[in-house]
């Protein structure tokens, strides 16, 4: 399995990352206190991992190799393969559903309001799948769509006590406008300016916000964000945390039901064509510009939805929940979940949001694993954690 | 009655290299036309001008729909030359590879289909009439071409014969007037040749169609075709039919020439 | 479009020329400062913009993780500077020797980034190799975050202030005078290398055809490597002569002056060494005077205000050629 040159190969490539990282790994400066620590256990650890690691790898890269010779029939995941069993498929849903029913009277209003985080992000994970994984736009400024919906409900309550179930149409509106005057003269260029422009669109949005003091309150943020209210009845806090967790499962529910109508419609077929080859697309008679720019669109409505949720949830907003970082680990779920996805962007969003929370040990880590994530699941399984599965038409036959 | 398409000296330049130098090409309505001539000729590029994938130096490019009239194609996007009736093929065979046989082929009934962004998430009956219909049609023209079989496998799973069909089946859909088809039969073995050559006739004669072929399988091309253009570096060397253009010393040099040149 | 094009590009150049020259009228030492100061600026961005655009120019990639490979540069100069202070040697010593380490890691990173993120990525569609190279300039920060510390740390100048500059030091520092220098040297060197060497000669082969070069028996995958290494060399010249000038660094500085080497790139051109330069210096200079002139918490907005009217209005940059792509 292993062969002796790969163990001879991983040994020089463990030395390789031993002398690589040793000034930053092994020695550790204050400047302050000028001081210097030499962490030399550091240097063994690093050259066991990078051992064992790159016997991995290669093992991994051997293995993707042989599978793209052997044409094997492709495998349907697991979950789709459940799913469309129909025996399994009610009783599934029937348990999801009474699990997620129960969630919040079994487990406290902690756990609940980390549950509401995460589905937050699964709204903003399909959302930016659209973008992403649809139609195969780098969009790393999301989370500017997201700043628009947040502050819309915050400034349209601060200054004209616009309810919550108002705002929220139109923030989607907003979010749509936004969307369209970035993606119109934007969404003509090469595909990878467009990961740029829409980073630094993402930063200005922020820092714009950081220094327009008179419109956004600046760093200091808007504060006293009221929690939805139920027909006028304004609930106590933690009935609220309760109620707006079911408001958050509707519009899970309610962007999972849309999303998948689309995925297999006109348009959603066009982005993916899209996504697949511009060229052939275009000489199919598809309009490219404008179909990018409904994905653009709809995107960025999601997110200004998901917007409007995290102010109310959180009652206060400041710029710094909006910076890259909270894009960067968004395109996390899409891309670690499955591109193209819906029910890989939702397992992805749970697990990359939850398991953080849960095992605080490594939340520090976080990002560095998201980093590192990214690049295994380009190099090694470019579909995600549980690859999308287009739609089976059954024909009678007509001919015979 | 005028031809259905008419390109006049047509020009394409990158940078210095002149691909295209005053091409004059016409094809007849009902007819199969082929456009031949030795690697680098320029008939690849040819079909990038007329729809509209590069943006040509010089020329016209007048289009005559049938019962329609006269339109000009320079400076059309690529998907309203498709919407006018041209559909192609490509050499380098682009399937969309994310999707199955079916999809791919209802991606070209992209265009004579309406139902936009909220009709496809509220699904109003009209959405649901016309996916239908879609699917359906698309099916059809599978079966018309001989792939029903694969249906709902992905496309990129597909033999390569299959794959090359698939693409004409692709164009098909999008109701063309006119299908340029660049080399359909590369990479083919005798029988599956056979099969396409059976096909593309079958095409003109029953699906009102007129088609133009880039290819380099002589035999094919001299059983096909109604008329045949030649280029050599950019240029038209020769037009006639099939005897015509085999007997044309023009021709002859230009193809033993490569010939020579390789011994 | 075009006449539009053309009437609000005077106007713009119109409106600024007038503005600019009564303020050069005003204060012309100031302006004179602002100049220089954007001359330095440029010189940085220049040194990190070739890495950007000789990578874009060979494999069409956007290669995020270049800043962190400045950055890298930056740190492994301080902790050598740092450790080799304690030890007490003499300061003509640690400078070279901050510099070769510096230079040294940096190419190590750029080699082995490309091996692991971009190399297995060769054939796969660019979004793939896109998302990898974000993966892994998020993976770089973190790693020197959680190695280091996420705080600011001090840079001691390794460049001093040298006694024959005293009398024009109020205008440009030694630093300053310094970056400008070392970068036109780097840039004679770096062309001399691409117009005459072997393996120059080979990257611009293979910048132009891939699967041409590769017939005519040039090695790609070297060709692409010494790329990755060249352009990390360069990086990090400037992530030590920035750290330099700014007198702090942490591993976060790679991120915004990645971004704006990258604008700098597309302004001049991307995929054009020349241009890269070009492009550095007109956003370093312009930065500095809108900074200077109009509002300074507004920096980062214009640069990329720029970017974003550079493409729309001539997307190839100001040295770049239009290309259409084979079909
Ligand atoms: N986008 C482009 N940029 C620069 N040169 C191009 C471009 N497209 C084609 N060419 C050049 O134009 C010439 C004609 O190419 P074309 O692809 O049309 O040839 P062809 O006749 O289709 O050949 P083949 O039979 O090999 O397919 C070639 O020399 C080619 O290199
Ligand atoms: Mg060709």
């Amino acid at each position: 399995m292993v062969t002796k040159k790969e163990i001879k190969l991983s040994f020089f490539i463990g030395l390789w990352f031993m002398v690589l990282t040793f000034p930053i790994m092994v020695i550790k400066v204050n400047t302050i206190t000028n001081t210097v620590i030499f962490r030399w256990p550091n240097l063994l650890w690093v050259g066991i991992v990078c051992f064992f690691a790159s016997l991995i790898w290669n093992y991994l890269l051997r293995m993707k190799e042989e599978k793209k010779k052997a044409d094997t029939k492709d495998d349907i995941p697991i979950v789709h393969r459940l799913l469309q069993n129909e025996k399994f498929k009610i009783p599934f849903l029937a348990a999801l559903a009474i699990f997620f029913l129960l969630y919040p009277f079994v487990f406290s209003m902690y756990h609940t309001s980390i549950l509401i985080s995460a589905l937050i992000y699964v709204m903003l994970g399909l959302g930016l799948n659209i973008v992403v994984g649809l139609a195969g736009l780098l969009d790393l400024g999301y989370v500017a769509f997201y700043a628009v919906g947040a502050y819309t409900y915050a400034l349209l309550n601060l200054h004209f006590g616009i309810s919550f179930w108002v705002v929220l149409p139109i923030s989607a509106v907003f979010g749509a406008i936004a969307g369209t005057l970035l993606g119109y003269p934007v969404l003509r260029l090469r595909g990878d300016y467009l990961a740029i422009v829409t980073l630094g669109f993402g930063e200005i949005i922020r820092i714009v916000l950081e220094n327009w003091d008179d419109f956004s309150n600046g760093p200091r943020g808007i504060g006293n964000i009221p929690a939805p209210s139920f027909f006028g009845h304004q609930f106590g806090q933690h009935d609220s945390v309760i109620y707006i967790y079911f408001i958050v499962i509707g519009l899970v529910l309610m962007t999972i039901f849309f999303v998948n109508r689309l995925e297999n419609s006109r348009i959603g077929r066009a982005w993916i064509a899209l996504r697949d080859d511009e060229i052939a697309c275009q000489a199919m008679g598809i309009d490219k510009f404008k179909t990018k720019l409904t994905a653009f669109t709809l995107g960025a409505t999601w997110a200004a939805l998901g917007g409007v949720v995290f102010a109310a949830k959180t009652s206060f907003i400041n710029p710094m929940s909006f910076t890259i970082w909270e894009s960067i680990t968004i395109l996390c779920v899409v891309v670690i979940g499955g591109m193209g996805s819906a029910i890989g962007v939702i397992a992805g969003a749970l697990v990359l949001i939850l398991l953080p929370e849960y095992l605080r040990a490594v939340a520090e880590y976080r990002m560095l694993v998201f980093g590192a994530l990214q690049v295994i699941v380009m190099v090694f399984k470019p579909e995600g954690l549980i690859r999308s599965v287009r739609k089976i038409y059954k024909f009678k036959k007509v001919k015979e | 009655m005028e031809p259905i398409l008419n390109v006049k000296n047509l020009t394409m330049n990158f940078g210095g290299l002149k691909a295209l130098d005053t091409v004059n090409i016409a094809v007849e309505k009902g007819q199969i036309a082929a456009l031949i001539g030795p690697n680098g000729a320029g008939k690849t590029t040819f079909f990038n001008c007329i729809t509209g994938i590069y943006e040509v130096s010089e020329g016209r490019m007048e289009i005559t729909p049938p019962g329609k009239s006269t339109q000009e194609l320079k400076g059309l996007k690529t998907n309203v030359v498709t919407e006018r009736g041209l559909a192609r093929t490509f050499q380098n065979i682009r399937l969309f590879e994310g999707m199955t046989v079916l999809e791919n082929v209802m991606i070209g009934r992209h265009c004579r289909l309406k139902s936009g962004i909220f009709s496809a998430m509220l699904r109003p009956s009209s959405q649901k009439d016309e996916e239908k219909k879609a699917v359906n049609d698309s099916y059809k023209i599978l079966e018309k071409i001989g792939l029903e079989q694969y249906v709902n496998e992905m496309a990129v799973n597909l033999p390569y014969g299959a794959q090359r069909r698939l693409e004409i089946a692709r164009a098909l859909a999008t109701d063309p007037f006119l299908l340029l088809l660049d080399e359909p039969a590369a990479g083919m073995n005798p029988q599956e040749t056979k099969e396409l050559d059976d096909l593309i006739i079958w095409l003109r004669d029953n699906e009102n169609l007129s088609i133009l072929l880039i290819e380099h399988d002589m035999k094919l091309v001299m059983s096909l075709s109604d008329n045949i253009h030649v280029v050599d570096y950019g240029k038209k060397i020769a037009e006639g039919t099939p005897e015509e253009v085999k007997s044309n010393p023009d021709v002859i040099k230009a193809y033993l020439g490569d010939e020579s040149e390789d011994a | 479009m075009r006449l539009f094009k053309i009437i609000l590009g005077v106007a713009v150049v119109g409106i600024l020329g007038f503005l600019g020259i009564k303020e050069i009228i005003a204060d012309p030492v100031y302006f004179l400062e602002l100049f220089l100061g954007g001359l330095t600026r440029g010189s940085i961005y220049a040194l990190i913009a070739l890495g950007y655009t000789m990578v874009y120019g060979i494999i069409q990639l956007i290669n995020f993780a270049h800043g962190e490979i400045y950055m890298i540069g930056a740190m492994t100069a301080l902790i050598v500077a740092s450790v080799l202070g304690l030890w007490g040697w003499n300061s003509a010593v640690i400078v070279i020797l901050a510099f070769v380490f510096a230079i040294v890691y940096s190419c190590a990173y750029g080699f082995t980034v490309e091996k692991i993120a971009y190399m297995p990525l060769r054939t796969a569609p660019r979004l793939s190799a896109l998302i990898s190279a974000i993966g892994m300039s998020l993976f770089l920060q973190n790693y020197v975050m959680l190695a280091q510390t996420s705080e600011y740390m001090p840079f001691e100048s390794l460049i001093p202030d040298f006694k024959f500059w005293e009398p024009f030091s109020h205008i440009i520092t030694s630093v300053e005078m310094t970056i400008i220098v070392t970068t036109v040297i780097v840039m004679i060197l770096l062309g001399i290398l691409i117009k005459f060497t072997k393996i120059g000669k080979a990257m611009r082969a293979a910048a132009q055809d891939k699967i041409m070069a590769s017939l005519v028996g040039i090695n790609v995958n070297r060709v692409i490597s010494t790329t990755f290494v060249v352009g990390s060399a360069t990086a990090a010249i400037g992530g030590v002569l920035i750290a330099c000038h700014v007198g702090q660094i942490n591993f976060y500085i790679g991120f915004l002056a990645g971004l704006k080497a990258f604008i700098a790139a597309v302004l001049g051109g991307i995929g054009s060494i020349p241009g890269a330069v070009l492009g550095s210096l007109v956003l370093g200079i312009s930065e500095s005077m809108f900074t200077g002139y109009f509002w300074s918490e507004y920096e980062d907005v214009f640069a990329f205000s720029i970017l974003v009217i550079i493409l729309i209005f001539r997307p190839s940059g100001i040295l770049g050629r239009d290309e259409t792509s084979k079909v």
